[in-house]
């Protein structure tokens, strides 16, 4: 079998992905593109890629074995990649780290990001603060108030975040918004997107950047046990963390990726972000891929109780996994996510983040059909401490 | 020959300036389309961008974002500014209509049916934002047939290879963005704009219209000066925000008669 070497140089996974932008943002993208693939060849941007992501992110992360979550299950055993404990607590300073050296290799002394629940945000203002850019986050102003915490995070590192009021005021329009600063401003800004979404080179450059999760677990599952797990799984909102643990594996046959999407409250509500599950192709945000849309070709409002994966569309990689059927994507939704983020509280001592917790309680939901010598590699994304209010709050608690 | 080269051909016999109102259909409600579209062309507007509305307008600006916000408040889907065009054409069959709007809508209801159907009603041309030249394959093709023109951006940074590949693809006439930024911008220098039209036109040899920024009839006279066309977008929609609704196609009208006003009296 031919290796995998998606996209093709256009930018395309098959017919998904590609350019989709306006004529606008053509040469700012075609000088990044440029750009980085000159530094994914170069030995010497990639060897300090590797100093920044082992001395300051804290890299490799480990990988644990959750015996007592395991046996309370009774079947496959479970193995986290324990993305929760880089800095800023989550796997997507991965990207914002190389992203932020390319903004400054490019001369670019501004950087500009959209987030949702704020992770994003703050792992971008955190390497402005690193590398002394100067900071905008744009947010949905629906966000700003869930997330007060980030926002104040943000702040704290220097960032500027502006509350975004147009369309539902969630990520989707924070992105167009981040699009229209960077149209704007492209002589001296860089947009550091958090996903593996957006026009090419972004699906891909996010996915290289977050392949160093993938690509430890390739060498730690063999020093562990011997083997690669049966299965590795991974939420997935915009995909990046997926993106960054499967794209190791699609060549390695015999391991099967789950992506397991946010099912809200059921698929049927209609009140879920499962692009994958229950969407179809369209464009949005510069490429092709699943969308949630209406009859009209109109995007719809998203839900899910994990801020992150509340997206209503999908990384084009991930489009193509599904299609190629080399992944596949499933839904779990917000009462069952809930209860895996108990669950490893109680018996790991590990406090996930809502997001993680979806591809958690997939891995619990068939660890029980399987037998006990079977491997089931969860990709622990982040870290549960920003969920706190969110929990809480659905617990009946006011804190 | 395309009712808008049927256009172009006359205003140049009369070395005139070309004037391309745009408004998004459904903004602030169906009614009002017609009447505004009437009154635009009573007052002298030679072509008619339509925005079709989308959930994400991406490349907008904050106005024209609020126009596409009202429309979908409608429930305004592509079939009605298809209806609309349709409706136009029973009394109006000589000025060209340009639809302009963000691909997913069209995918939606597929290329080829919004082709056939553009074609059925008297589109006249097809200006889809976010697809450049090279995502744009599939909607030349389908367009090829007919006479309907596939319109293209082009931008201050747009080099000269990609000017001469979008040469190749575009008919009717381009659209040159004469800022950076989004729509409704403003700071347009008029000397940039005239390089870089120059620049253009050592590619394109259909007309070139210039955009982006185009506020008032002073800045229209004097790209008018030297732009084949002028569009303007975010002034007109910022009227029709602001006028009672049974005023609309009037505010609308005397704004596109200064403007008609002003390109004239500076030849």
């Amino acid at each position: 079998m031919k290796p995998y070497d998606m996209p093709s140089n256009d930018g395309h996974f098959g017919p998904y992905g590609g350019t989709f932008v306006s004529e606008t943002l053509i040469a700012a993208i075609e000088s990044l593109k440029k750009e980085y693939l000159f530094v994914r060849d170069d030995p010497a941007f990639q060897q300090e890629l590797a100093y920044e992501l082992k001395h300051y992110v804290g890299r490799p992360s480990p990988i644990y074995h959750a015996k007592r979550l395991s046996e309370s299950l009774g079947g496959a055993q479970i193995y986290l990649k324990r993305e929760d404990l880089n800095h800023t607590g989550a796997h997507k300073i991965n990207n914002t780290v190389g992203q932020a050296m390319l903004a400054k290799r490019m001369g670019k002394p501004r950087v500009i990001a959209e987030t949702g629940a704020g992770q994003h945000g703050v792992a971008t203002a955190t390497v402005a603060a690193r590398y002394g850019m100067e900071c905008v986050v744009y947010m949905g102003a629906e966000d700003v108030k869930r997330q007060a915490q980030n926002v104040y995070r943000m702040k704290l590192l220097g960032a500027e975040v502006v509350p975004v009021t147009s369309g539902s005021r969630t990520l989707k329009d924070a992105l167009n918004e981040a699009m229209r600063d960077w149209v704007t401003n492209v002589h001296n800004t860089f947009y550091i997107i958090g996903t593996v979404a957006g026009p090419h080179p972004y699906p891909m450059m996010a996915r290289d950047f977050n392949s160093v999760v993938g690509r430890e677990c390739l060498t730690q599952m063999p020093d562990m046990i011997g083997r690669q797990p049966d299965a590795v799984l991974a939420c997935v909102g915009g995909g990046s963390n997926a993106m960054g643990i499967f794209y190791p594996y699609i060549n390695e046959a015999n391991v099967q990726l789950i992506g397991v999407e946010a099912g809200g409250e059921g698929i049927h509500s209609g009140r879920h972000s499962a692009s994958l599950s229950a969407g179809t192709p369209g464009v949005l945000h510069g490429n092709r891929t699943y969308l949630l849309q209406d009859d009209n070709g109109q995007i719809i409002e998203t839900h899910s109780i994990s801020a992150g994966l509340d997206y209503p569309g999908v990384g084009p990689e991930h489009a193509w996994l599904k299609d190629s059927g080399r992944a596949q994507y499933v839904a779990i939704n917000d009462d069952e996510a809930l209860q895996a983020f108990h669950d490893l509280c109680r018996m790991e001592g590990i406090i996930p983040a809502l997001e993680s917790s979806h591809a958690l309680a997939y891995a619990m939901k068939i660890a029980p059909t399987m037998s006990s010598d079977k491997v089931l590699l969860v990709n622990l994304s982040g870290r549960g401490d920003k969920d706190m209010a969110t929990v809480a709050e659905r617990s009946g608690i006011t804190l | 020959m395309s009712r808008i080269d049927q256009v172009f051909t006359a205003l140049k016999a009369q070395q005139r300036c070309a004037l391309i109102p745009f408004f998004t259909v459904g903004d602030p409600d169906l009614s009002c389309c017609l009447p505004t579209m009437h009154a635009m062309v009573e007052s002298g507007a030679d072509i008619i961008e339509l925005g079709i509305p989308f959930s994400d307008p991406m490349a907008d600006g904050p106005v024209i974002q609020r126009a596409s916000e009202r429309a979908l408040k409608n429930n305004v889907r592509l079939l009605d500014v298809l209806n609309v065009v349709k409706t136009f054409r029973q009394t109006n069959t000589t000025t060209p209509i340009v639809l302009m709007g963000y691909a997913n809508p069209i995918e939606r209801m597929g290329v080829d049916a919004f082709v056939k159907t553009c074609h059925e009603v008297g589109v006249d041309g097809v200006l889809v934002v976010d697809y450049p030249p090279s995502e744009a394959r599939a909607l030349s093709q389908a367009l090829a047939p007919f006479a309907i023109d596939p319109i293209f951006l082009i931008a201050p940074t747009t080099t000269d290879e990609r000017v001469e590949e979008i040469a190749g693809l575009a008919r009717g006439y381009v659209y040159y963005v004469s800022l950076r930024g989004v729509t409704g911008a403003s700071h347009i220098d008029v000397a940039d704009v005239q390089a870089q039209l120059n620049r253009i036109r050592q590619h394109v040899t259909i007309p070139v219209g210039v955009g982006f920024g185009i506020r008032d009839g002073e800045t229209a006279k004097s790209i008018g000066r030297f732009a084949d066309a002028v569009v303007v977008g975010s002034r007109i929609v910022e009227t029709i925000e602001k006028a009672e609704k049974e005023k609309i196609p009037h505010e609308v009208g005397q704004l596109i008669h200064e403007l008609r006003q002003a390109l004239d009296n500076a030849l």
